[in-house]
């Protein structure tokens, strides 16, 4: 057990750091309070940016333009960007997800005609996972694709599309065979989005804005060149990708909570409780220590998932607790800031008397979907409980 | 970074299980718990012989001089068997006490034979007033004297030498010293005694002042959180057996959601209160900065879950887990006990409030609009 960094890790460190904080856009700050819209082409600059810079898909083997970085680098890679208050990436979906996974199952010609297009934010993508009828059951999603020759016709509806507001491309997965049972008559298939017959929605969330899409697509015809992996497999395609979403991204995500909660403790020195300070009355003291511990908690719940995964080359699924952890942790940071903040915590960033531009009260509401993306917390447990201790199936 | 055991890690850890599994079953815990006497001498020779009893302390005393880590990884595995009796009280909170404030003479004569398990040993903190902070006690040495009481000192009746937390210092007192007297406190944890000590006009020995004395108590601390993860994963592993074997409806009872989640709870708490011990293990060792912080959030986190672990492990075994003869109780009444042992979730999240709260320098101006 070492836990201090080994001096390749402090180099690599030390070198993106370097290169973050001459590159790092100095008015983020501003720009984040604008709509994912407006902001939009902003974003893309700045992954253009950090492709330029050698920093796009750092996860990524060379041979297709990335950094071939190991895990911990990786790992560096997420902290350092949250530690300089780096804005997100453009294509967050195809650097995270969809390079990955046509590295793991695409063609060659594939890989030749999307990765280098993904790193430069060039092309956006979406996931076309989800359907009206289809969350958790997701292998019940009845979005078909017939065979025409040379091409696929694919009909149905998509929802919850991150980014389809916006995407040049989807990867798509549809039922290829409706006759076998349902994980096996899958199929994955890279979609133009301009291509006829798609038609785009933007979906209103709880906190009033759009981050997602609805997606409808009637006789779009693909090309079957655009099969990822086989015919009829797309289950395992679809999990490849899936398995992705729970990497070392959330090595980011604690450095925002603890950057959150080093605000609320600097806002409970400000605000007064019982005729003193709010950071000397008993009851907040308690949350914010309790908050304060389950962020370190969540860093050394990492910490040794990210070294197993080192070790043994796969995420395997205990890394389901990191999911449920973050995602209720923050519901918790959340409603602390509320208790903590009282009235003021409701009041949104356009009023003159809110507080840090209302993202407490954007926060909270946001939170809410934390423990229902990329795999619900019921989902979660369910992941646990039969792969990982080895329980039935309940479903 | 490499936040995985190391090989010798891994090997010291798993005989250590086997160790315990051969020398220490169920049968024998249960043995000694409704005995009501958890010292058994045979079973301590043992363990001296593994060199457990001198596993952290240098080799110029007849310890192993391992780390904090390695002291962990024991703990866990002594915990997973419910090992009775005093190891932890006289390895991990009197040796660790001795080894951090005492002289280099007094180390010879007390710690030595703690490492060659010639001697069991304990400290006393608490008095009336049951305040887990230091500054809490009232007992003072006057010219070389205790008069007094302390209250739940662990192991008190077999150890031949107690350590006393008062005002003025850290003590030590023979077992046999005159005005010493050691009376049970009956009290939940079967596996472990606690007792009420009176000294009158009782010749102590001061062993050094309360300088050190928290830092010691930190590592005492981690080790019973390692202690603790045992526990809950024996009990994690004992109730996922269950769901697995037990059928209702004609079919397993893990097989329903209601169940299966619980059990993903255990496992999330479970191994969330391992990753906080090891890295309180760490710091220590290695003198990081968040050391003590990082020592109370393992007890802090850890004492709420190996409650909530236990209170699942018996609720999935319905009837079967409220039966005497089921061995979840002895598990859930030494969880209970270390709870509250050396600070509960409450006591820790104050001091974890002292330590990172209370050091932010107050906020001049800035965003403090229309907040007062």
């Amino acid at each position: 057990m070492d836990l201090n960094l080994t001096s390749e890790e402090i180099q690599f460190r030390d070198e993106l750091r370097f290169w973050l904080a001459a590159n790092v856009p100095a008015d983020w700050a501003e720009r984040r309070e604008e709509s994912l819209e407006s902001r939009f082409e902003y974003l893309r600059a700045w992954q253009r940016k950090l492709f330029e810079g050698g920093w796009a898909g750092v996860s990524w083997p060379k041979q297709y333009g990335g950094r071939g970085a190991n895990l911990m680098q990786q790992v560096i890679f997420w902290q350092e960007m949250a530690l300089a208050s780096a804005p997100p990436m453009a294509n967050t979906l195809g650097l995270g997800l969809i390079g990955p996974t046509i590295i793991a199952f695409g063609t060659e010609a594939q890989k030749t005609r999307y990765l280098a297009k993904i790193l430069s934010a060039e092309e956006i993508w979406c996931q076309g996972f989800s359907e009206p009828n289809a969350g958790s059951d997701l292998a019940s999603l009845q979005t078909e694709a017939r065979r025409d020759g040379n091409f696929y016709v694919v009909n149905g509806q998509k929802t919850w599309n991150s980014y389809g507001w916006i995407a040049d491309w989807c990867e798509l997965v549809v039922r290829t065979d409706p006759n076998v049972p349902k994980h096996k008559g899958l199929t994955v298939l890279l979609v133009d989005m301009k291509s006829p017959g798609i038609s785009v929605r933007p979906l209103r969330q709880i906190t009033g804005e759009s981050e997602f899409a609805e997606v409808s697509f009637r006789d779009v015809r693909v090309p079957i060149e655009n099969v990822v992996g086989n015919v009829n497999q797309g289950w395992d395609v679809a999990m490849g990708t899936l398995m992705h979403e729970r990497g070392t991204f959330g090595a980011g995500l604690q450095i925002t909570f603890r950057r959150n909660m080093e605000r609320l403790i600097e806002l409970a020195g400000q605000l007064r409780r019982n005729g003193k300070s709010a950071a000397q009355d008993p009851l907040i003291r308690q949350k914010l220590a309790q908050c304060y511990a389950e962020i370190e908690v969540m860093r050394w719940n990492q910490m040794r998932a990210f070294s197993r995964i080192s070790a043994t080359g796969v995420p395997g699924p205990e890394g389901s607790i990191q999911k449920i952890f973050w995602s209720e942790l923050n519901q918790r940071l959340q409603q602390v800031a509320q208790e903590l903040l009282g009235p003021y915590g409701q009041l949104e960033g356009i009023s003159p008397h809110s507080v840090d531009k209302g993202t407490w009260a954007y926060g909270y509401m946001r939170s809410r979907g934390n423990t229902i993306e990329a795999g619900t917390s019921e989902i979660q447990r369910n992941i646990i409980g039969h792969f990982v201790l080895g329980l039935p199936r309940s479903y | 970074m490499q936040f995985g055991l190391n090989e010798s890690q891994e090997i010291l850890k798993q005989n250590a299980r086997q160790f315990f599994a051969g020398e220490c079953p169920m049968t024998h815990v249960r043995h000694l718990a409704e005995s009501k006497q958890p010292y058994d001498p045979a079973l301590w020779s043992k363990i001296a012989a593994q060199g457990y009893t001198g596993i952290i302390f240098p080799e110029k005393y007849d310890g192993l001089g391992l780390g904090k880590v390695e002291l962990i990884l024991l703990m866990e595995e002594a915990g997973r068997a419910l090992l009775p009796g005093p190891f932890w009280s006289t390895v991990a909170l009197a040796g660790a006490v001795i080894d951090a404030i005492a002289s280099d003479a007094q180390k010879t004569r007390y710690l030595a034979p703690i490492c060659r398990g010639e001697v069991r040993s304990t400290v006393a903190l608490l008095e009336a007033n049951a305040t887990w902070d230091l500054a809490g006690a009232k007992l003072a040495a006057s010219s070389g004297k205790l008069t007094g009481e302390k209250l739940f000192v662990l192991d008190a009746d077999v150890a031949d030498f107690i350590l006393i937390a008062a005002q003025t210092g850290v003590f030590l007192v023979e077992a046999q010293a005159p005005g010493l007297s050691i009376t049970p406190m009956p009290a939940l944890d079967l596996t472990r005694n606690v007792y009420a000590v009176q000294f009158k006009d009782t010749p102590a020995e001061k062993l050094g002042d309360g300088t050190n004395l928290a830092r010691a108590l930190d590592i005492a601390t981690a080790a019973l959180v390692a202690e603790m993860v045992g526990g809950m994963q024996r009990v994690l592993d004992l109730t996922v057996d269950y769901a697995k074997m037990r059928k209702q409806f004609g079919k397993p009872i893990g097989t329903f959601q209601a169940v299966q989640h619980q059990c993903a709870d255990m496992y999330l708490e479970t191994e969330s209160s391992r990753s906080a011990a090891y890295y309180a293990a760490w710091a220590l060792e290695h003198d990081a900065p968040d050391a003590a912080t990082a020592t109370s959030i393992a007890k802090m986190y850890a004492s709420d879950a190996c409650r909530a672990v236990g209170n699942r492990g018996i609720q999935i075994h319905g009837g079967n887990g409220f039966a005497w003869e089921n061995d979840l109780h002895l598990y859930y009444r030494r969880a209970k006990a270390s709870e509250t042992m050396l600070g509960d979730a409450t006591f820790h999240r104050e001091r974890i409030a002292r330590l990172v709260i209370d050091t932010v320098p107050a906020s001049c101006g800035g965003n403090d609009r229309s907040l007062r």
